[in-house]
């Protein structure tokens, strides 16, 4: 054998092994899962097209599905707009700009039950800072968490806030590479700042975008710890997210293959969403 | 018109910064003030009080939670590192049967989303009878396939005559690997580093489901646990303890925040 070989063998033996149990099994198990009853406690047991069956009718799910579009509906073009806005209002010559972004990346690094927990307080109906603030204006308190229509929408801002930083950074990368000539010469043929903007600067912040709504949209999918913290998934079910359902289901439930399928789905689901999300921006570019 | 423009732009950046550091400063002046004095906007305490965070002490292991999370996070990045720069070097540097296999798979993992591994991997840790272990908290993490794909395009880079002279004075891979390549590769290191010790000191929904018992917890699982269960009492309380969480993170970024804006954003994108 090689010398060269079996280095190369015995330094990536390790990852190798990892690969295959914390990997590729899962992922063959899940698909297996599907099909099975298992309660952790008794051995498991062939479950034939039960669980999607039961998937395909289980309102609780379709109205975390739902949720989850509501979520998205409102958190995707905020997130967009607002880390547009800070990125080009610090794309321009400035003093302290490492400051203003380290401000705004700052919620980035803090942990999601931490800004949940944070947020609950600040969005807390009697002595929440948001509704005392409110009341310097003269604003009765609003319910922001406990009522139905307000709660998804409340932690979307929320998610926005604590993202926002990272997609800064993201449209700060793609608007150095837009030579600031360019600029000069179309203002220079005498296009005001809006269609500089417009038809200059999106255009060629395309890629970024793409990725903004892709990231933002797995994140999406992704909601977990702010429902889990501040709502419980109430009120009315109404920020129960998908993945707090499939934690519902394997942690409370012990429904493995139950909650196995919510995955699979979930997974599905994502693929196809981003899917189109690329097919739609991709053509809107074309146009 | 010049002028009023760039005041216009100071002045929505100043806006804008508040918005993103005030409900921070709000959350260590409220977990500092006396639960009367709680929905007062006031950023400075009428009267400062430790009660909080006395309470939030002697009523869930804080301190226990918080060696916890630093022996997880750092196990899991002493690992990663070590690791996934064997796999990158051997990937990157050595010529061998299934290099292109393990390429493949590695970047295969990263398209598999996190979900759908969730509940296989969970009844994995509960047949392998590791639930409330730390095993189960740092095992399923020792491997990085960013963590790989980002060393590996750095090690692709250094110069090949580098290895050839290290092979001619007699020096195994390994050696060549950590005196010869580490030191020229910190600043990826440093960015692994960090991605991976924030990630691990973030998580909370792994260990929501694979451990219940407290002494066990990290900090951000005993603060969840702790803010829904009823144990805080008051919202002080709860912020309080979300400071044990907070404090050590912010002081890093306060020195190192260039490098945590590298390493976070650059780990999301490539993730």
């Amino acid at each position: 054998m090689r010398a060269e070989d079996r280095s190369g063998w015995l330094l990536s033996a390790p990852y190798a092994a990892f690969l295959l149990v914390f990997a590729a099994y899962p992922v063959c198990f899940a698909l297996a899962l599907v099909f099975m009853h298992w309660d952790l406690v008794r051995a498991p047991s062939f479950a034939g097209f039960d669980n999607v069956r039961l998937l395909a009718t289980d309102t609780r799910f379709w109205r975390a599905v739902l949720n989850t579009f509501v979520f998205l509906g409102i958190h995707l073009p905020l997130q967009i707009a607002t880390a547009l806005t800070l990125a080009l209002a610090l794309n321009r010559p400035l003093v302290f700009r490492a400051f203003w972004r380290a401000a705004f990346f700052l919620p980035v690094v803090i942990s999601g039950a931490v800004v949940a927990i944070l947020w609950n307080a600040l969005y807390a109906t009697d002595v929440g800072l948001i509704n005392g603030l409110l009341a310097r204006a003269g604003v009765a308190p609003v319910p922001w968490l406990t009522d139905p229509s307000l709660a998804m929408p409340a932690i979307a801002v929320m998610v926005t806030w604590k993202n926002v930083g990272f997609y800064v950074v993201i449209y700060l990368a793609g608007l150095q590479y837009i030579p600031r000539s360019c600029q000069e010469a179309i203002a220079v043929e005498g296009a005001s700042a809006w269609q500089r903007l417009r038809h200059l600067t999106l255009p060629l912040l395309l890629p970024q975008t793409i990725l903004v709504v892709t990231l933002s949209t797995i994140n999406g999918f992704q909601l977990f710890i702010e429902p889990y913290v501040m709502t419980g998934g109430g009120p009315l079910r109404r920020t129960f997210s998908i993945v707090l359902y499939m934690y519902t289901n394997a942690f409370s439930y012990q429904k493995m293959g139950y909650a196995a399928t919510i995955g699979v789905a979930l997974a599905l689901i994502i693929g196809l969403v981003v899917a189109i999300q690329r097919r739609v921006i991709g053509k809107a570019e074309v146009q | 018109m010049r002028l009023f423009v760039r005041a216009a732009l100071y002045l929505g950046l100043t806006l804008a910064a508040i918005t993103f550091i005030y409900p921070f400063l709000w959350m260590l002046s409220s977990s500092l003030k006396p639960p009367f004095e709680f929905g007062t906007l006031a950023l400075i305490p009428g009267s400062i009080t430790l009660d909080n965070y006395r309470i939030m002490w002697s009523r869930a292991p804080f301190g226990r939670a918080l060696a916890n999370s630093v022996l997880v996070a750092g196990t899991i990045t002493a690992a990663v590192l070590v690791l996934s720069s064997m796999t990158a070097y051997a990937m990157a540097r050595l010529r061998f049967p299934g290099r292109r296999a393990l390429n493949a798979a590695t970047l295969a993992v990263l398209l598999v989303p996190g979900q759908l591994t969730l509940i296989p991997l969970y009844t994995l840790i509960v047949q392998l009878g590791w639930i409330d272990t730390y095993a189960a908290l740092i095992v399923p993490y020792l491997c990085n396939a960013t963590a790989i794909l980002m060393l590996r395009q750095f090690f692709l880079q250094i110069p090949q005559s580098l290895i050839d002279s290290a092979r001619m004075d007699g020096m195994g891979e390994l050696r060549i690997l950590f005196t010869i390549f580490w030191p020229l590769a910190r600043p990826p290191l440093a960015i692994v580093a960090i991605f991976t010790f924030m990630g691990s000191w973030n998580e909370v929904l792994w260990p929501l489901l694979v451990v219940r018992d407290q002494q066990t917890m990290t900090l951000p699982q005993l603060l969840t646990v702790f803010a829904l269960g009823g144990g805080a009492g008051t919202l002080g309380v709860s912020l309080a303890a979300s400071m044990v969480l907070v404090v050590p993170v912010v002081v890093a970024y306060m020195f190192l925040q260039r490098y945590f804006i590298e390493s976070m954003a650059g780990a999301g994108v490539k993730g």
